[in-house]
């Protein structure tokens, strides 16, 4: 008990008091943001989630001209279409009513960063998710399908965005950007790869 | 002041004598745990104004179904099965061969739309009656932000039965994060846990749906029952009863909680009970409204349903979305379009609180805030084209002018004088 009196007699340092109070609450703070970490990163995709994201390969040569199919590349369809001659030059002469005719604010590869948005005016790769909010465009190919100046391409039902048949986005459109252009690459001349290309998988 | 509610009551007050030092087992029980305090307090000692009107119902209603969501929640996690392959069909298994396991389904899917009415219902009371200004701020930002987690317990549940509406609806709203600059993309891959909307985002849901944000829930709902006994109730007069004392210290214009308001309470949860009980029973999916027909058949990552419409309470909020040409502008003015309720204590410059004592001016207002309010929602409902999309863009300049206005308006609005006592008529 006499520790007691000795201890109030001594005169309190309240600034050495303050200085280890802020310093354990700073220590307390940065051991608990630490310790926050590896829960935040378990939401990240995980090895099983990468390792199914791997590229995707698809046999193009049965499809025909002005026909799509789609296939599956880490969960989005990816539209592909073999577009016909006609339809390649429906791709012209609508630049003025589009948002990003030459895809400078747009996502794809640099090999498909031109007026067609494709390695080869043929076919047509496209992640099928809406830009805008990720539905799934529908086709409508045909000129005049939607209304009398429509150029063909394609419609997203949820929120009315329209892109043309190189995916380019319409003014007018909620999406602001064009559909995006997946890596992708032909090992040979009937098969296409997604999610590869020269610089390797995604 | 001679009633305090929180640092324990004085033992004269009426409606609740100081219990005579009990002996036996209460006493020995409020020797250990302040049974009888905690009532005097809270319930029998705890004056509210006399002259609550239909209005009132809301707050304990909100509660009933808080408990009703919870109770048939638990249930439904007895038999439900999440993940992708299992979730469809194990919703199917609790509607055809679980013994009631529709009953528990149709409540609880019931529930939450009487949820967000009963909600929706008290929030325009705090309205009409001012029951946001000070010094009812915290109580209201508290409400605030019961509403907030409500919305996304009620998006992550209606996720859960991984139907097609499901699928496409959370599609649609984590891409909603991928529109902010920057971190956007990298924000929807860890929010989803995959490349697109799969079993790690359903199964991170369902944990979140059932235990993260209930137990939040239950925080934020007693904060906001805490703030509510701190500052008293608000009513129609928009009077603070406080101010008047009779010469026992409790108000002059207060009656006791119990039994007064319990009954009153008692009797609307009873025509509550009713109506939902006539819901359920008859109209479970109510045309649509409260469960849609996509959602009726499985998840395909292949296939949107032809038109995309969230729950009707949300519909208000996307008719914002999507009346706006541009994605990023629309997810802002989204999250601005709800935002905005957080400042309408600092917005209201009005001299009263009651919507009683206001001029013309507020009460236009309210009326073109709560007919924009509906017909944003029944917009949100529709495709989004042609005259449709038109007439979104202007209820929701008409909704955001109703806020942020509201300095203004409120300023130059020719106020009546609020009476001394609240206007009350014995029954």
């Amino acid at each position: 008990m006499a520790d007691h009196a000795v201890v109030a007699d001594r005169e309190v340092d309240l600034s050495r008091r303050k200085f280890l109070t802020q310093a354990t609450i700073a220590t307390g703070a940065v051991g608990a943001a630490v310790a926050a970490v590896p829960f935040i990163e378990s939401w990240m995709p995980s090895e099983r989630a990468r390792a199914q994201g791997a590229p995707t390969e698809l046999d193009i040569s049965k499809l025909e001209a002005g026909q799509m199919t789609t296939t599956v590349w880490r969960r989005s369809p990816i539209y592909v279409v073999r577009r016909s001659p006609d339809m390649v030059k429906r791709i012209a002469g609508h630049d003025a009513d589009l948002k990003d005719p030459n895809s400078l604010k747009s996502e794809q590869p640099p090999y498909a960063k031109n007026e067609l948005r494709s390695r080869s005016p043929e076919f047509l790769v496209l992640v099928g998710t809406c830009t805008h909010l990720g539905c799934l465009p529908k086709q409508r190919f045909g000129a005049g399908e939607l209304y009398p100046s429509w150029p063909g391409g394609f419609f997203c039902p949820c929120h009315g965005s329209r892109f043309d048949l190189a995916g380019r986005v319409f003014d007018g459109s909620p999406a602001s950007i064009n559909l995006r252009v997946p890596p992708y690459s032909y090992p040979n001349a009937r098969t296409l790869l997604v999610g590869a290309d020269e610089k390797g998988a995604a | 002041m001679a009633v305090k509610s929180a640092s324990g009551a004085p033992a004269t007050l009426p409606g609740g004598e100081a219990p005579a030092a009990r002996n036996g087992f209460w006493g020995w029980i409020n020797k250990r745990l302040p049974v009888d305090e905690f009532i005097r307090e809270q319930l029998t000692g705890y004056f509210a104004p006399k002259n609550f009107n239909i209005w009132y119902f809301f707050g304990s209603l909100a509660l009933v179904v808080l408990v009703l969501q919870l109770v048939t929640g638990i249930f439904l996690t007895m038999f439900y099965k999440v993940g992708e392959a299992s979730s469809f069909d194990s919703v199917e298994y609790i509607m055809r061969e679980v013994n009631y396991g529709w009953l528990i389904r149709y409540l609880h899917s019931t529930g939450a739309s009487a949820f967000f009415i009963v909600v929706y219902l008290h929030m325009f009371r705090a309205f009409l009656y001012g029951s946001y200004r000070k010094p009812r701020e915290l109580l209201w930002l508290f409400g605030m932000a019961v509403y907030l987690a409500l919305m996304a317990e009620a998006f992550m549940g209606y996720v859960l039965p991984w139907g097609n509406m499901s699928f496409w609806g959370a599609q649609v709203i984590v891409n909603l994060f991928g529109t902010i600059p920057g971190i956007g993309p990298g924000l929807v891959e860890w929010i989803r846990g995959d490349y697109g909307i799969a079993d790690a985002t359903l199964n991170r849901f369902f944990s979140l749906h059932v235990a993260a944000l209930p137990l939040g829930l239950l925080l934020l709902v007693a904060l906001h029952l805490v703030a509510l006994r701190r500052s008293g109730s608000n009513n129609p007069d928009g009077i603070e009863i406080k101010e008047k004392l009779g010469p026992d210290g409790t108000p002059l214009d207060g009656i006791p909680f119990h039994p007064y308001y319990t009954v009153k309470d008692v009797f609307g949860i009873g025509l509550f009970l009713v109506i939902l009980a006539i819901i359920v029973f008859f109209v479970p999916t109510l045309g649509g409204l409260f469960l849609e027909a996509p959602n009726f058949e499985p998840a395909n990552p292949l296939s949107t349903p032809e038109h995309i419409a969230p729950v009707w309470y949300f519909t208000p909020f996307y008719a914002i979305l999507r009346a706006v040409p541009d994605q990023r502008m629309g997810a802002l003015l989204m999250l601005l379009a709800v935002v905005s309720f957080l400042f309408m204590p600092w917005l209201d410059r009005s001299p009263v609180k009651s919507m009683r004592y206001r001029g013309w001016l507020s009460r236009t207002a309210l009326a073109l805030f709560a007919v924009s309010f509906v017909a944003l929602g029944y917009l949100g409902l529709q495709p989004a084209d042609g005259v449709y999309v038109v007439l979104a863009r202007i209820f929701t300049v008409i909704y955001f002018a109703y806020f942020w206005l509201m300095p203004i308006y409120t300023k130059l609005d020719p106020v009546k004088p609020v009476p001394e006592r609240v206007v009350y008529r014995a029954h």
